[in-house]
């Protein structure tokens, strides 16, 4: 579990990252908090040849409020979210949620922007972001694009981010109502299932995590006009994939509790 | 009489027991939580090199070819050896004991040839400058395989359609049945009878180190020190020495600081031998640390077992027999020099073991598999044993419609009937379950517990108490391995000198895993001599320096080290009282030694400092009577021999709450009342059951090596392999008895595998406790939400 031998670089503006990054193309990788990325390195299930230090770059950091809700940059760490009272606020779902990932000593380093790359379909973040609607900035040599979480994530770890960019932020809207429940058996785990509420002028979103390859949207069940029916109708939004210890019938029981749990809550 | 003279319990004595009984605090934990520790990876020397190995990706194939020719032309790489190259310098090995009668197993080598039998068995080794390199060059490295069948599924497995080891004829490892008599006639008389399946996950013993060595072949002295994270130092000298042909006076183990072992480091694994054989090779020191993926397919795994037991017992509630069937798998190959019979034969000797029924018929059939090895692990057999008696003795208290607590009251062995047989021919010397379980009852307030349990049920919260009674298996005699043809040694020895400032150092031959055992000998040592306890300096794990000895397993580090220490220390007092009457002129009978001082016995009126006593006898003995030779270092040593084990016995309750919905599990409190005979160190004890009554709860709630029917081991890696972690952990709340064994001195019985022997079986009936008015009832462990779900018939 060593790591096979790389080069890095600690670009101090975005121009010299986006230059890197071109020049290398696949050999190179972004570094950010490196909670999952150098994990995978020991474990050699990836060898690039170039790390591109991000955190030295200015202009991803910081919690900003908007006039209509949040921008949090991408380098925000995990334990910046969980504190923040900005986010308490006007994003509590993200303060819900920050507090199930992993543990302190990951969340000290592990950033928003990083969770938001990876897609880790069980992640916390990727949810969240569906529910609330979130705007995600990307960052390029070309400039600046805006994508909505929906299309962001579109597979099992894979985002609409193309070589040579960088997510620089997210933009949360507000929401009137939001819960965050999820089920894990160790506290810091991945979850096994996991659930983002919001409701918005009396509208419900219901979004998994853990349920598919990306965050999945509830369709079926956000529309339901009653709990029954939102029960009823999930196992048409729903086809969880087993995980080593629970089937996917486990997982959408599972995720049926949930939903009760957020229903009742919201 | 004076203390040195009496048994610390002798009856009817008020004896000062010195620094034994207190809590104090370790001398290593400064050192270890100033990250000056020493492990081995901590150790650089020149030349060294690290290994890595190349492991079979299958697990079962031959191998056709090995290709090294990339991998050695890596950077840095040293040499890629295969099986071939590294038996001409290790013989192989066949693990079996004389005692366990027909116990039968293949030779292994310390690289694997022709086929590997496992995934994860080494077929090659690549020594480089760095570890890093040297799996550089493992990635390198070529193979072609032609895979095999697998036999990964035990009752496959028995039935024997694919044998793994054609020459064995079958795939039985070991089998053994006991008859008491008159069972089946108990069971046809009997009012009630109850039966069950329990299953019992495959689970490992994570250790905080990994399994680490670093040896280092000398050829000019044709000598090998080996830097070894071991539980068995002399063992592993002996084995070192027998199988790459040093002799044993030249080979050294030395074990400095150990992350943990757990029964773990107390085997002889094939890689660790190649480390070794490699280092001969090369002549030059090689270093193997096993990295976390390694070790999950590396590292010996326990337990799995599928066992059907059966109860009799009257309409009173008076059981009447026991009857078992056990079946257990161990992977491809019996563990080297133990065997891998053990565990299954332990399942035998314990189960029923805290009550008074006179009849029982066990089966038992150990398997082999094309999975990682098993063997011994904390606690041995007792978990599952403990889970066997106590799950369908609740069952047998449902059917009959008492509580549990009473019924066990029933038929608990009575305080006053010791010594007792045990029908599985174990005896007992003295048990207190009685007192136990009162004490117990008390502490959990298990009537207000009832209550509260009662009250909640009408809310729909579904909370469960379970209890679990055990005995424990501590202090073998020879009879454990000895008697069998292991060159394991059942005695142990402890040496102590006094140095010319007044010091005390000891030497012992138990050695020191993080558990505080050097603590503990600090304290005896200190105790007998008459020392305060700064005085002392305990030196373990080397070969060259301390008494012959077994080490640390089958929790004897107290009971026969400890004692070896005591008896040690009291020699030397006396030794040091000669000198002083020498050089005082006055009657040994009137004087003592005290807080480092030869005092008057009588006036306690100090007559000379340790430290001036030192100086005469070293540096001016000159002064002393001419026919006169003060002897200020003395050996000890000690074996138990009365009893096969001495037997401590205990009781542990759990109370949880079980969330119907998702299945979840949610511990509340944890009970352990336990009789480890004189305690040494309150704190250290309760810190040992503690911490084996979390490992007890990893693998009633989450601890299971998952292989998938092609034996690929699924989740080998810390974010799949549940191990227990302090978030979900309850407080554990200890108490004691002290029933010391009357074979020592000292009396101490050993505590380091009561917790995890007895967590398991608790959980587990706290579990159906809260089921029970659901309808449902697990017996497969780790429980995991799907399981009960399943139970409880939502998915
Ligand atoms: C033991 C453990 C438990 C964990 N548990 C959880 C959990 O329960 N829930 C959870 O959500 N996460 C969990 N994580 C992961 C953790 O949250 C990571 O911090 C996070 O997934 C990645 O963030 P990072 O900043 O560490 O990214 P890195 O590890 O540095 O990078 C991750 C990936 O994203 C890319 N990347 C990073 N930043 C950017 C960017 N700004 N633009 C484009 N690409 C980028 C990298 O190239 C890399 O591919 C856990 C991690 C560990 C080690």
């Amino acid at each position: 579990m060593k790591a096979p031998s790389f080069a890095y670089a600690r670009p101090g503006t975005l121009a010299e990252a986006f230059d890197l990054l071109e020049r290398h193309g696949e050999g190179a990788r972004i570094l950010a908090g490196g909670q999952s990325l150098i994990p995978s390195l020991n474990m050699r299930l990836s060898s690039p040849e170039l790390l591109v230090d991000i955190t030295g770059l200015a202009g991803l950091s910081g919690i900003e409020s908007l006039p209509k809700g949040l921008r949090i940059g991408a380098l925000v760490t995990h334990a910046q979210i969980e504190r923040s009272p900005e986010v308490k606020r006007h994003a509590p779902l993200l303060a819900q949620a920050a507090p199930h990932i992993a543990h302190p000593a990951i969340r000290n380093r592990g950033t928003l922007g990083g969770s938001l790359a990876l897609a880790d379909p069980a992640a916390e973040y990727p949810a969240c972001a569906v529910a609330l609607d979130a705007t995600l900035v990307i960052a390029g040599k070309k400039g600046e694009r805006r994508v909505k979480a929906g299309a962001f994530f579109k597979g099992l770890f894979e985002t609409d981010l193309r070589p040579g960019e960088i997510l620089a932020a997210a933009e949360f809207p507000p929401a009137d109502k939001a819960v965050f429940v999820e089920l894990a058996r160790r506290h810091g785990d991945y979850a096994i299932i996991g659930l983002a509420g919001t409701q918005a002028a009396s509208r419900k979103r219901f979004v998994f995590l853990g349920a598919g390859a990306t965050p999945i949207l509830a369709v079926n069940a956000s529309k339901a006009s009653s709990l029954e029916e939102a029960r009823e109708v999930l196992g048409k939004d729903l086809d969880p994939p087993a995980d080593l210890y629970h089937s996917s019938a486990t997982k959408l029981h599972l995720a049926r509790v949930l939903l009760e749990r957020a229903w009742n809550k919201l | 009489m004076a203390k040195a003279e009496l048994p610390l319990h002798a009856p009817g004595t008020q004896l000062d027991k010195g620094y034994i009984g207190q809590s104090v605090p370790r001398a290593n934990a400064q050192r270890l939580l100033q990250g000056r520790g020493s492990f081995i990876d901590d150790l650089r020397f020149p030349r060294l090199a690290h290994v890595a190995f190349f492991r079979s990706p299958y697990a079962h194939a031959r191998i056709k070819r090995l290709d090294f020719s990339k991998a050695s032309k890596a950077e840095g790489v040293i040499g890629v050896f295969d099986g071939r190259s590294v038996a001409e310098y290790c013989t192989p090995w066949v693990a079996v004991l004389a005692h366990l009668k027909g116990i039968k197993s293949p030779p292994q080598h310390a690289i694997a040839i022709e086929r590997a039998c496992w995934q994860g068995e080494a077929v090659a080794a690549a020594v480089a400058d760095s570890r890093s390199q040297a799996e550089d060059a493992v990635a390198r490295i070529e193979a072609e395989w032609e895979e095999l069948p697998v036999v990964v599924d035990m009752d496959e497995a028995l039935a024997g359609k694919r044998v793994i080891h054609p020459e064995l004829g079958d795939n039985i490892c070991f089998k053994r049945e006991l008859d008491t008599g008159g069972v089946d006639e108990a069971f046809a008389t009997a009012d009630v009878v109850v039966e069950d399946v329990f299953h019992f996950g495959r689970h490992t013993g994570v250790c905080l180190e990994g399994r680490a060595l670093l040896a280092d072949y000398n050829a000019a002295e044709h000598s090998l020190t080996v830097y070894h994270a071991t539980q068995a130092p002399h063992m592993m000298q002996d084995i070192f020495s027998r199988h790459l042909n040093i002799p044993e006076a030249n080979v050294r183990v030395i074990t400095k600081d150990v992350g943990g072992s757990y029964g773990i480091k107390v085997h002889v694994y094939a890689d660790e031998m190649a480390t070794a054989a490699l280092s001969v090779m090369l002549r030059r020191p090689v270093k193997f640390v096993a990295d976390r993926l390694e070790s999950f397919v590396s590292d010996i795994h326990a337990r799995e077992h599928k066992a059907k037991v059966r109860l009799a017992c009257t309409s009173s509630g008076e059981i009447l027999a026991f009857e078992l069937d056990d079946l257990t798998a161990i992977g491809p190959y019996s563990v080297y020099p133990r065997t891998s019979g053990i565990e299954g034969n332990q399942v035998v000797n314990l189960t029923g073991g805290p009550y008074r029924h006179q009849k029982y018929r066990a089966k038992m059939h150990v398997v082999f598999t094309n999975k990682n090895v098993t063997c011994q692990y904390r606690a041995v057999g007792h978990p599952i044993a403990v889970a066997l008696t106590e799950g369908i003795v609740d069952l047998a208290a449902q059917k009959l419609g008492m509580d549990v607590a009473e019924f066990r009251r029933k038929n608990l062995i009575p305080d006053d009937a010791y010594p007792y047989t045990f029908p599985s021919g174990i005896k007992f010397e003295k048990l207190s379950h009685h007192k136990s379980l009162n004490k117990l009852l008390q502490l959990m307030d298990y009537q207000k517990l009832r209550e509260e349990q009662l009250r909640l049920r009408k809310n729909n919260i579904y909370r469960g108490i379970g209890l679990a009674a055990m005995i424990e298996v501590t202090n073998p005699s020879p009879a454990f391995y000895g008697v069998g043809g292991a060159r394991i040694s059942a005695q142990d020895g402890a040496t102590l000198r006094l140095e010319p400032t007044g010091m005390l150092t000891v030497m012992c031959s138990v050695t020191e895993q993080g558990q505080g055992t050097e603590a503990v000998f600090a304290q005896v040592a200190a105790s007998a001599v008459g020392v305060t306890l700064d005085k002392v300096r305990v030196i373990t794990g080397d070969t060259a320096v301390t008494p012959y000895g077994g080490g640390t397993w089958a929790s004897r580090g107290a009971g026969i080290g400890g004692e070896a220490v005591l008896l040690a220390g009291r020699a030397l007092r006396s030794n040091v009282l000669d000198v002083a009457s020498q050089i005082l002129k006055a009657d040994k009978a009137t004087l003592d030694i005290l807080n480092n001082e030869i005092i008057n016995r009588l006036t306690l009126e100090t007559r000379m400092p340790l430290a001036e006593l030192g100086r005469v006898a070293y540096f001016r003995p000159d002064t002393l009577p001419i026919d006169f030779q003060s002897e200020l270092t003395v050996t000890r040593h000690y074996t138990p021999r009365q009893y096969g084990f001495t037997f401590t016995n205990g009781i542990q309750a759990s109370w949880l709450e079980v969330d119907p919905d998702t299945g979840f599990v949610r511990l509340l409190k944890h009970w352990c009342v336990e009789d480890a005979g004189t305690l040494i160190n309150p704190m250290l004890v309760d810190e040992q059951i503690r911490g084996g009554v979390v490992q007890g709860i990893g693998a009633a709630l989450f601890e299971e090596c998952l292989y998938g029917p092609d034996g690929q081991l699924l989740n080998g890696n810390m974010a799949d392999y549940l191990v227990p972690m302090a978030g979900e952990m309850c407080d554990i709340v200890c108490a004691h008895l002290e029933t010391p064994t009357r074979q020592s001195q000292l009396g101490a019985k050993g505590v380091g595998e009561a917790g995890t022997a007895g967590a398991p079986a608790a959980v587990m009936n706290a579990i159906n406790d809260a089921l029970a008015p659901l309808g449902a009832r697990v017996t497969a462990m780790p429980f995991t939400p799907q399981r009960i779900l399943k139970a409880l018939g939502k998915v």
